[in-house]
Parts: C-alpha cells; sequence; structure tokens
C-alpha cells in the first residue's frame, strides 16, 4: 500500500481527533474541513477521482459552509469582530495550514506522477458511474431527488418563526 | 507496510465511524452531535467507495453519491431543528431537551 494513502489517512484520523476533543465549534469545523479533505485525497487514491471532486464541492464545500453560516448566525448578540478576532489567532489556523498544505502537495504529487494505483485497486472511470447511475439506479434517483425535495420542505417548515396573532381581537387573548 | 489495499481502507473507514459513534456519545452540544453524524457518514461512504474500488464496479460509487445526497437533506433538516431548539430553550445543550411538554 502507499506512503500516500498512509500520509492521508493518519491527517484524517489526527484531524477527526481533534474535532472530537475541541470544545469551540469553529475550531472544529476548522478541523473537520481538513478531514474531508484527507479523506478525498483517500477516495482519489482508491481510484475514484469523481468521488473525491464531488466530496470536497459537496461536503468541504456546501455543507461545511452552511454549518458555519449556521454558527455565525447563532452568535448574533456578541461582539462578532471580538469574536471573529478571538477565532482566527494564527495559533489556531497555523496547524490546519499545515496538515491542507500536507495534503495538497500529496495530491500535486499524485497528479503530476499518473502512476497506475498500487496493488491490485482498479479504477472506475466516472463514465461507468454514470451509467450505472442512470441505468439500473435510475428509480433510487428519482427517490433522492424526493428527499431532497422533502429536505427543503422540512428544513422551510421548522426554520420558520413563530407568526404573530395578527387578529386585533385575539391581541390581549392568552394562550 | 504490506497491507491489502481494501483492508487498510476498511480499516480507515471503521476508525473514523468509531471516533464519530465515541463523539455522539460522549458530546452533549448539539451542534458536535450533527458534526460526529457526518463524520459517520462519510466513513460510511469512505468504505462504499473502497469496495467499489475492490470489486471494479461502478455501485459502490454510486451508493457514495446517495450518502452526499442523504447527508445534504440531513444537515438542512438538523440545523432547522437546532435552530427550533434553540430558539425554545436558548441553549445548545442536548440534556435541556429531556422533556416533552404534551
Amino acid at each position: 500500500m502507499d506512503a500516500t494513502f498512509f500520509i492521508a489517512a493518519g491527517i484524517a484520523v489526527l484531524a477527526t481527533l481533534r474535532v472530537i476533543t475541541s470544545y469551540n465549534i469553529m475550531h472544529a469545523l476548522l478541523y473537520l474541513v481538513v478531514s474531508l479533505l484527507a479523506v478525498a485525497v483517500v477516495i482519489y487514491v482508491y481510484g475514484a477521482p469523481f468521488m473525491a471532486v464531488l466530496e470536497i464541492i459537496i461536503y468541504a464545500g456546501a455543507i461545511m459552509v452552511l454549518i458555519i453560516f449556521f454558527v455565525m448566525m447563532l452568535n448574533l448578540g456578541l461582539e462578532t469582530s471580538e469574536h471573529e478576532k478571538a477565532w482566527l489567532r494564527p495559533r489556531i489556523w497555523i496547524i490546519p495550514g499545515i496538515l491542507c498544505l500536507i495534503l495538497l502537495g500529496e495530491m500535486l504529487f499524485l497528479i503530476i506522477q499518473n502512476r497506475q494505483p498500487a496493488g491490485n485497486i482498479q479504477v472506475v472511470e466516472p463514465k461507468a458511474v454514470g451509467m450505472a447511475l442512470f441505468g439500473p439506479y435510475i428509480i433510487a434517483v428519482e427517490l433522492t431527488g424526493i428527499l431532497l425535495m422533502a429536505g427543503i420542505v422540512g428544513a422551510y417548515h421548522l426554520g420558520r418563526q413563530q407568526k404573530k396573532i395578527s387578529h386585533r381581537f385575539l391581541e390581549n387573548f392568552e394562550l | 507496510m504490506n497491507m491489502h489495499p481494501t483492508t487498510a481502507g476498511l480499516l480507515l473507514a471503521g476508525i473514523l465511524f468509531v471516533l464519530g459513534l465515541i463523539s455522539v456519545l460522549i458530546r452533549r452540544n448539539i451542534i458536535f452531535m450533527l458534526l460526529s453524524v457526518e463524520i459517520m457518514l462519510n466513513a460510511a461512504g469512505l468504505a462504499f467507495v473502497v469496495a467499489s474500488s475492490h470489486w471494479g464496479t461502478a455501485d459502490g460509487q454510486v451508493m457514495f453519491m446517495f450518502i452526499l445526497a442523504m447527508a445534504a437533506a440531513e444537515v438542512s433538516v438538523g440545523l432547522a431543528l437546532i435552530l427550533q431548539l434553540y430558539h425554545q430553550l436558548r441553549t445548545l445543550d442536548s440534556d435541556e431537551a429531556n422533556r416533552m411538554h404534551g
């Protein structure tokens, strides 16, 4: 098994350990992004380049940014600029930055060298994934679409603020 | 190291899954519990990709895409639920929400 796999796996486990042991949610999110990038490199090593890109775009991009926006939204009442300064001291981001740089170097090494995967890993092309997705799995794709629709409706319904009673006769009526 | 690639990948997926499971059991902050569920889903997806490369078929990667879509839907609904909890209880401690009010 490659050294690239072991480096990426070590970074993933290390970053995940920092996620579950940290008390500040922003620092935990920073390390979780590093962990997801490391898992993306592992997926790339295992011959699934399209899945690695999807992992970076959807997990490390969309979902993590959603959670970060949410956490920032909850802290609206506090002095946000001081908080931001406290969140982004160099001591905090220097270790995730170094881990990201290691991952980037590894990724560049893998792409430039362009060799066959080690052992008996078989590369599955994105074309085969697409053929399977829209061939035998077409029902599952449609069900996933319905699931996403249900997620949107559920999030809208749950996240809505309670409406105030607008009728003037009901205003001083205790519920 | 002379380890079979499938063994190594499944070991990594298992380690990540157990870390997420431990975190969901020991943390009481509800946002951390949501993050731990994300870690566990990600580990399951990694196991699917490793299995896909072991058999040389695309089925595991298709399952990984479904896991991605499900994680996105789950995060949006989960964050909306946390928002409601925070508005009602003014805290993110999950132990505060152990009573039902009929």
